[in-house]
């Protein structure tokens, strides 16, 4: 927003904390304006009282080391100089091919680069992308989205070729390159910068399932599956590569990172499951193939039943998913188990957890996700959030929406197993369009 | 150079990045309106009424009115467009 004031003439000055320097700076120079006024105080802000804030305002900037509010002033009336007058125009370029070179410096290359999660890739040659590409008929040059690491980021955009190079890094075979094209479609990354170490997931429906040899039994979401775990690694290939870059400090800002990132992708179990599939409450046809994203995933709970004290222990994990809308996802045991207690479509479920997830006001408004990008929401009186905000501390209140959660059945059936997963849906793509 | 190999560059294509100017600054903000823009982030207002006491305190003639876009990680036009209209400078934070 900073870049944005500038543009309408106002002198700007943005304060960031000190870990947060390298991204805000690079994210000026990417605006145009490598020059503009920053200044820096401590991590955190977050639970520092207001004398400790004071001190933070009186003390040293944490970068220049000049004091805060002399850097402050300096940023609003120090006249401008020949690199705040032009700013910086530039294009960047990545080429089709790299220069020619052995295994072993380029696969060093692709990991001083991070171009990799640094686990063994197979590298992109010319031969092993051409193969790739046989697994569409769509022209190699076709964009298929766009990709950025945060909201203030730039966003890139990346062809067919460029999905099939990273599907080629991640070990995918030519048949699953449709599905990995539609989530790459979704315009959605898996290697957000958000601090919270958000990741996503996908999901997919239909006959592509059973063709490519998906799993949706036993170990479906992993590590027990060659087209499960390359379709989920060249989405996250693909999210890091395609946005130019997943760095820490940089374009990576997550705190505790997440396991969830490398891969994970698998089939729902539509044979199995007594339950309408996920595509089809989305608006497809059976016979359609599709794939679903979702992102969050910062927060998993997990069980085993239902068992007669099911609503208590389905309360509980609901109430911990805060805040991001619950993915359910059960196997087949489970969901006929539900059937036998009265829940007996996925709608039932969905409806059980709207109406029974909830938390008192004081609990459900006490989280900086919440303080950060609801609050403000519902200060501004968009509903439902505005009349929680106006609920006593210890009314109870919903925590989420019914057209915010998701059911997906998957699993082999050797246990009535579930997890709850805090993701929320972000949309379906046609796997038959990118055949 | 027979063990030489031809490998795809992985990355997507970048955008074009058009430089900007940064606006013209006052030599001094005694009597100017500096706006105070509280990014919505947990613990933002906290800091920014402590950086509005500050200037009480310290530069009492420069006035201070601190303001909020309608929702955090947003572009608020409505909002910038007061601030240029009746404002002289901004400090925003506490973002990123």
């Amino acid at each position: 927003m900073t870049s944005l004031l500038e543009g309408d003439g106002v002198p700007s000055v943005a304060v960031h904390t000190n870990v947060f320097a390298r991204v805000a700076r690079s994210t000026a120079r990417l605006r145009g304006i490598p020059t503009l006024r920053q200044a820096f105080v401590p991590q955190p802000v977050v639970g520092r009282t207001a004398a400790e804030l004071r001190g933070y305002i009186e003390g040293s900037d944490q970068v220049s080391g000049r004091p805060f509010m002399q850097e402050v002033i300096d940023g609003l009336t120090r006249p401008l100089d020949d690199a705040d007058l032009t700013g910086a125009t530039f294009e960047r370029t990545t080429p089709r091919l790299l220069p020619r070179d052995t295994e072993d410096n380029l696969r060093q290359l692709f990991l001083d680069n991070r171009w990799t999660d640094f686990l063994p890739i197979v590298l992109p040659t010319e031969e092993r992308v051409a193969a790739m590409l046989e697994g569409t008929s769509q022209p190699p040059d076709k964009v298929v989205g766009r990709m950025r690491a945060g909201n203030f980021r730039e966003t890139w955009e990346y062809t067919v070729e460029k999905v099939a190079v990273n599907a080629v890094m991640a070990g995918a075979r030519p048949e699953y390159l449709s599905v990995i094209l539609a989530l790459a479609a979704s315009n959605t990354t898996s290697r957000q910068g958000s601090t919270t170490s958000m990741t996503c997931l996908g999901v997919v429906n239909g006959p592509i399932r059973n063709e490519i040899g998906m799993n949706c039994g036993i170990g479906a979401m992993g590590p027990y599956s060659h087209a499960n775990t390359t379709i989920g690694r060249a989405f996250s290939l693909l999210s890091q590569n395609g946005q130019g870059g997943s760095v820490p400090g940089e374009t990576y800002m997550g705190a505790l990172g997440n396991p969830l990132a490398y891969s994970l992708c698998f089939a729902e179990n539509e044979e199995r499951s007594p339950w309408q599939p996920l595509h089809v409450q989305k608006g497809f046809e059976p016979t359609d193939s599709t794939a679903t994203v979702f992102n969050g995933l910062r927060y998993v709970q997990e069980g085993f039943g239902p068992r007669d004290t099911w609503e208590a222990k389905f309360r509980r994990c609901l109430a911990a998913t805060a805040y991001l809308p619950p993915l359910i996802v059960l196997d087949p045991i489970v969901a006929r188990l539900f059937q036998s207690r009265g829940i007996t479509s996925k709608q039932d479920l969905i409806d059980w957890c709207a109406q029974n997830a909830r938390l008192p006001a004081r609990d459900y408004w006490d989280d900086q996700w919440m303080q950060t990008l609801v609050r403000p929401r519902a200060a501004a009186g968009v509903e439902p959030y505005a009349s929680k905000l106006k609920a006593a501390p210890d009314a109870i209140v919903q925590m989420y929406e019914a057209n915010d959660i998701n059911v997906v059945v998957v699993g082999g059936e050797t246990q009535g197993a579930f997890k709850i997963f805090g993701a929320n849906y972000v949309t379906t793509v046609s796997v038959d369009a990118w055949r | 150079m027979a063990d030489h190999l031809s490998v795809h560059d992985p990355r997507g294509y970048p955008p074009k990045v058009t430089g900007k100017r940064l606006a013209p600054r006052p030599s001094a903000l005694d009597g100017k309106l500096v706006y105070l823009v509280d990014c919505l982030f947990d613990n933002s207002a906290a800091f920014m009424e402590q950086l509005r006491q500050w200037f009480a305190a310290h530069l009492p003639a420069v006035q201070i009115q601190v303001i909020t876009p309608r929702e955090s990680w947003i572009d608020d036009a409505d909002m910038r467009k007061k601030i240029a209209a009746d404002g002289n400078a901004a400090i925003l934070g506490v973002g990123l």
